[in-house]
């Protein structure tokens, strides 16, 4: 292998007949690239997934008001369900060993002020509870606490990008600012991983919101966080006997499937990931079939590359070449070519997954990316194939009988 | 030098078999200087690369420099085509793509020769068959005859015992024929055993002993005033 001959002889070979020395090595980089590309958008879609969920708690069930579809004790079909206070309080009355918080949200999209700066965003009323199941980082000041929801005190908590759109590059902590023309105080400012939009939002307190809309006790949605300990399982059992009990507090048929719609997160997750895995393992598929393909590819090649110099072989050995060497010489130039097309490929690919970064995000493609130890075992793995390949042939030459290899044209 | 005896050598085309060569005995002492004659399928050139282990005898014994040829394993007789024998041939099988003297330092790439060493031998050869200008070109720049000269220098240079030609002149005009036979008639006369496969009776004429092979078997074997090449070149 360290033959300093046998290198300048592989190199004297490879240089004198470039054009199929870069065929040769453009099909085998195509094949890692192509494989490291694909490993890559794979995991950009898994992390796609994971983003998804990122931002929220994954512990939460989720509960929306709907319009029941049919009628039920004396209520009529078509009914509205409308959420209070006193659902709140009955879920908590009712569930106390199961749930970790609870909260409700009221959204509504107001013009916000300050000075000459305004601009429209979504104003959510909640209780402290929120900021857990929204996973929302407090970058300065306080969340919403339970004095400001039992004062119903105008104070708000708004987002990283709320704080830049009215403020500049000044801090908002103690300003006032209008929202839908009542004067609040900020007191937090957030950051959240959900992306520039759950950036852009104000929280103040649900009953501040309440009484700003004529002291009335709705609210839009309730958010349940449910104790870890309570597993998957426990947390589908739990979604079932909320929906049931809500279900019979608001008077809902129970074969109605309307009326209280309910997501459960931890559920969604496990769903997602699952579909996640089986998009690997497909993803895995294809790229394996891209890497076999190339090692088809160098198969064939090598089987053109020993056929084209069956007469060359034929000389090298009427004038002393051993089959060993002989053998030697196609392996190096197969395992050479490649090991450098390989790397040249993993290279290119890596770079243009680099490259692409998250600019495929619309696509649902985020940070694609493949690990150090997929990409070198399968460009080790092309190399031993390489080697295979490189060797059969290399074999078949070797046994030719030197008169015959003279013949070949 | 070489002894051969009852050499006999077939080949299968479908289901026919053709016999080459039909017992073939005969001996070859160091520095003589053999043509073999024949017509077209006497077996001539089937001889010539037993003789040159390019290809395997059927039966009979072929033995180079007292050691027995069919006893030897594949990587075996590479090391003897290296060490014992030189080839030429008509077609003067170069590799394309390196310079004359990169043709003949290959020979003794596989002899592990340095390669400084290499390159001073090749060059030694080339000039002493007047190549030294045209080391650095390739086969496709050179000359029927100076092609052929390459293929003699590397024949020549790891210092074989036995140079095996087949038809030698056989690409070549008449001028540059006698050229090359004056080449291999001073390669002999510095002891080195010359045989030469030719249908050209000239050409025959300028070895010391001729056989005649028809149908396989050798119907003449006859030693002959040689003719020296010289008188034909000016």
């Amino acid at each position: 292998m360290w033959n300093r001959d046998r290198w300048q002889e592989m190199f004297y070979a490879l240089r004198k007949n470039k054009l199929r020395t870069t065929l040769s090595g453009f099909t085998l980089a195509m094949g890692i690239f192509i494989f490291v590309l694909l490993f890559g958008f794979g995991n950009g879609l898994k992390n796609s997934f994971e983003q998804f969920f990122l931002d929220d708690s994954t512990n939460t069930v989720w509960l929306y008001p709907g319009q029941t579809e049919k009628p039920y004790r004396g209520f009529k079909a078509k009914r509205r369900i409308i959420f209070r206070n006193d659902d709140l309080v009955d879920i908590q009355q009712n569930f106390p060993f199961f749930i970790d918080y609870i909260t409700p949200r009221i959204s509504r999209g107001a013009l916000v002020k300050r000075g000459k700066e305004s601009n429209n965003y979504t104003v959510r009323g909640v209780a402290p509870g929120h900021q857990y199941a929204e996973k929302t980082i407090i970058s300065n000041g306080r969340y919403i606490n339970d004095a400001d929801v039992n004062d119903e005190t105008k104070y708000a908590c708004i987002g990283r990008l709320v704080e830049k759109d009215l403020f500049g590059n000044k801090s908002a902590i103690g300003e006032q600012i209008d929202v839908g023309g009542v004067s609040f105080k900020v007191v937090g400012v957030f950051t959240d991983e959900g992306g520039d939009n759950e950036e852009r939002l104000i929280y103040i307190p649900y009953t501040t919101r309440q009484r700003l809309e004529k002291s009335n006790d709705r609210v839009d949605q309730i958010i349940v966080a449910f104790r870890p300990e309570l597993g998957h399982a426990g947390a589908l059992a739990l979604e079932k006997k909320l929906n049931d009990f809500m279900r019979k507090k608001h008077n809902i048929a129970p074969n109605d499937r309307s009326g209280i719609y309910v997501r459960n997160v931890a559920a969604d997750l496990k769903e997602s990931q699952q579909f996640a895995s089986v998009l690997q393992l497909i993803v895995t598929f294809v790229g394996l079939g891209t890497l076999l393909a190339g090692i088809i590819g160098i198969s064939n090649i090598m089987v053109f590359v020993v056929k084209e110099r069956t007469k060359e072989l034929g000389i090298r050995k009427a004038i002393g070449a051993t089959p060993n060497s002989v053998i030697g010489m196609i392996l190096h130039e197969s395992v050479f070519i490649t090991t450098i097309a390989g790397y040249v490929g993993l290279l290119a690919g890596v770079g243009t997954l680099a490259l692409i970064g998250d600019s495929l995000e619309e696509f649902f493609i985020i940070n694609p990316y493949i690990s150090t130890s997929t990409a070198v075992a399968a460009t080790i793995t092309l190399i031993l194939f390489g080697a295979i390949a490189g060797y059969i042939p290399a074999r078949r030459a070797a046994k030719i009988k030197p008169i015959i290899a003279l013949r070949d044209e | 030098m070489i002894e051969i005896n009852e050499l006999h050598k077939s080949y299968s085309i479908g289901q026919n078999t053709l016999h080459v060569l039909k017992g073939i005995n005969f001996e070859v002492a160091a520095g003589e200087m053999v043509a073999i004659m024949g017509s077209s399928g006497s077996g001539k050139s089937t001889l010539l690369n037993i003789l040159g282990m390019l290809d395997n005898a059927d039966s009979g014994t072929y033995t180079l420099d007292k050691n027995i040829i069919k006893e030897l394993d594949e990587t075996k007789a590479a090391i003897y085509r290296n060490k014992f024998l030189g080839f030429v041939f008509q077609s003067f099988n170069l590799i394309s793509y390196k310079t004359a003297l990169e043709n003949v330092m290959l020979p003794l790439y596989y002899q592990k020769v340095a390669r400084k060493e290499r390159q001073e031998r090749a060059q030694k050869f080339l000039e002493q068959l007047g190549l030294g200008p045209w080391a650095t070109h390739h086969p496709n720049e050179l000359s029927g005859g100076q092609i052929q000269r390459v293929a003699i220098a590397r024949a020549l240079v790891s210092e074989p015992k036995v140079l095996l030609a087949d038809e030698p002149t056989g690409a070549l005009d008449s001028k540059t024929s006698y050229e090359l036979m004056d080449v291999l008639q001073t390669i002999n006369d510095k002891g080195i055993t010359l045989l030469i496969v030719t249908h050209e009776e000239d050409i025959a004429n300028m070895c010391k002993r001729i056989v005649h092979l028809k149908d396989g078997v050798i119907v003449e074997d006859k030693k002959v005033k040689q003719v020296r090449a010289s008188s034909y070149v000016e």
